[in-house]
């Protein structure tokens, strides 16, 4: 959809257009800072945690924050610093892997519906429709729950749940590209089903799908979190925001810390995709791109 | 009788028109009865309305549509029944430059892979062997070896079209379809594109499918025309007789309707009325019959059939000129 209006011009002005659009939206420009921000404390957590995040010590325990503790310290006199900087990492591989999965389940299956069309098109987007069916967050705690939870199954039970969007997204730019006549030049060439639909088909779906998935990254960490939180995500003594958030629940009254500043993480981050996703969807709007 | 390189007999492609339930199958008779040859080393044209199906002849001889009945041959072997290995080697043989050069190259490519993709498919060569052969092709065409590695969009129409052109014959096809190539082009282009057709068809000694609304294009490179109204062929024959004296009354009006660049010229003014008829449900008898100047009540309740009015000249029509 963008793209086609996109080629036309020249990638250089096109960037500076961007980078111009960019620098307008000053939500955007938050959303990327919290972003960066975000990941550069992930790349360099070791370095930034005071202490191991699961050493215990129970000498230390449930001290309110301090110079020493800077966010307090835990039941088990854990770093409450320590483990919300170490959970970063914990989220980012979340977001990582679930983005990579569900978008390839996604481009794949909608791209194989959207090409061949006709049969294939109605079951295959029939099953998306029974996926779509259920809450994402209900069906990720089945998934979650039937295989057992830890980081892996995590990361399964969210990206069963989040190909859908891709699938459909794709499927519209595959049937919009596979009557185009540079598809069917390289069928007159003798190119066959596959060669068209992975070669040549397939990429021009992946800019809206990677639209779509920056904007779904706060969804992902939300799912995570929730799953933590429940018990059905990574277990102790990983640090993940959700469980930690979930692991205060009990002393929320005296020791509010331990629930409330990887809870802000948590906001923090999912506030800073979701800026950063509409920025990316405005920036890519034809109506707003001159 | 030069020897025939393509052979159509009898092509019907129909598409299913999708009505409410009640109604009875209906269908858009987009080609209908095509009969034609081809001689080997020709420039067969073929002209006709925008509908009149000259797009969906051409993509169903390439098989890039299935056609509903009939036959093709190519070179004696009868292509719609070809299956898997002789299909591919006939693909090969048989190529097509499409009407519009900004979206017949895929806008996420860089030339060399736009022009090298059939290679891959066909040859089994390394990738310098590719790079040589594209820097050939580019050079047969009037560009240069830098293009390569650029984008489409980083060419005008005219070049796009003789990228589109490089792609077809680096493949050292025996068959081009040229599907309205230069409808899309200024007229200056036009002429370049057009001499370069010419001469690579002389140098690599092919054979074309010329499809065309333009007259003067006609006259300038085909040998051959045949001219299509509603799906049929009406007339078709040499050129020079079709275009001397074109005996059916739809290609006279054409004719007289083609623009003469001379602003002193008079012509009489014969125009063609109305617009052409739908395809799916085509007039009775002969389908010009209501717009044609000589009809009579034989045209509106016979379907004329196609007859030899002159040696090699065919014309579909009861009382042809």
């Amino acid at each position: 959809m963008e793209k086609t209006a996109k080629v036309s011009r020249p990638f250089m002005d096109d960037l500076k257009h961007t980078a111009f659009l960019w620098r307008r939206s000053r939500l955007t420009m938050i959303g990327s800072v919290i972003i960066v921000i975000f990941l550069l404390i992930a790349a360099f957590a070791p370095l930034i945690a005071p202490y191991s995040p699961v050493e215990q010590n129970l000498s230390i325990k449930l001290q309110s924050p301090s110079w020493q503790h800077l966010f307090g310290t835990d039941q088990f006199g854990r770093d409450i610093f320590s483990r919300v900087i170490t959970g970063s990492r914990t989220a980012l591989w979340i977001i990582f892997l679930v983005s990579v999965i569900s978008g390839s389940i996604g481009i794949i299956i909608g791209v194989t519906a959207g090409y061949f069309g006709g049969i294939v098109d109605e079951v295959l987007m029939r099953i998306t429709d029974m996926f779509l069916a259920f809450p994402s967050l209900v069906l990720a705690m089945a998934f979650a729950a039937m295989l057992g939870p830890n980081l892996t199954n995590t990361i399964i039970a969210i990206s069963i749940v989040s190909w859908t969007t891709y699938a459909r997204l794709s499927r519209a730019e595959a049937i919009k590209v596979k009557s185009q006549p540079y598809i069917e030049a390289i069928r007159a060439a003798g190119g066959g089903n596959l060669r068209i639909m992975f070669l040549h088909v397939l990429p021009m779906c992946i800019s809206p799908v990677l639209v779509q998935l920056t904007l779904r990254m706060g969804t992902i960490i939300l799912t995570a979190a929730s799953l933590g939180f429940l018990g059905l995500g990574v277990q102790p003594p990983t640090p993940e925001w959700g469980a930690m958030v979930s692991d205060g629940r009990n002393f929320l009254i005296d020791q509010w810390w331990i629930s409330t500043f990887p809870g802000i993480f948590i906001a923090f981050v999912v506030l800073g995709f979701n800026l950063l996703g509409d920025g990316i969807r405005d920036m890519l709007d034809p109506r707003l791109r001159r | 009788m030069p020897d025939t390189l393509i052979k159509i007999e009898n092509l019907k492609t129909y598409f299913p028109v999708k009505k409410s339930i009640l109604s009875k199958k209906l269908f858009v008779r987009a080609v209908d009865d095509v009969t034609m040859e081809i001689p080997r080393g020709s420039t067969f044209a073929v002209v006709g309305e925008s509908g009149s199906g000259k797009t969906t002849l051409a993509r169903s001889v390439l098989r890039l549509i299935e056609p509903t009945s009939g036959k093709i041959f190519f070179d004696g072997s009868e292509i719609l029944r070809l299956k898997g290995k002789d299909l591919l080697d006939v693909r090969r043989k048989m190529q097509i430059v499409f009407q519009d050069p900004y979206n017949s190259l895929h806008p996420r490519k860089l030339i060399k892979n736009i022009i090298g993709e059939g290679m891959k498919i066909h040859f089994k060569i390394t990738e310098n062997e590719i790079r040589d052969k594209i820097s050939a092709v580019l050079k047969e065409v009037g560009l240069r070896d830098e293009h390569m590695f650029r984008y489409p969009h980083e060419f005008s129409g005219g070049q796009r079209q003789r990228i589109a052109f490089a792609r077809a014959i680096v493949l050292k096809p025996k068959f081009i379809v040229l599907d309205e190539p230069t409808s899309a082009l200024d007229v200056s282009v036009q002429a370049m594109v057009l001499k370069m057709l010419k001469d690579i068809r002389a140098q690599e000694d092919l054979t074309y499918m010329f499809i065309t609304h333009n007259l003067s294009l006609v006259d300038y490179i085909a040998d051959r025309v045949a001219v299509m109204y509603v799906g049929e062929v009406v007339e078709m024959g040499e050129k020079n007789t079709v275009f001397n004296h074109p005996s059916h009354p739809y290609t006279d009006l054409l004719m007289a309707s083609n623009p003469i660049p001379d602003p002193k010229f008079q012509r009489e003014k014969r125009l063609l009325k109305g617009e052409i008829p739908s395809s799916v449900n085509p007039p009775s008898g002969c389908r010009f019959h209501n717009r044609c100047p000589h009809a009579d009540q034989k045209c509106a309740s016979q379907a004329p059939e196609m007859r030899e009015h002159a040696p090699g000249h065919f014309v579909r029509c009861h009382y042809p000129l």
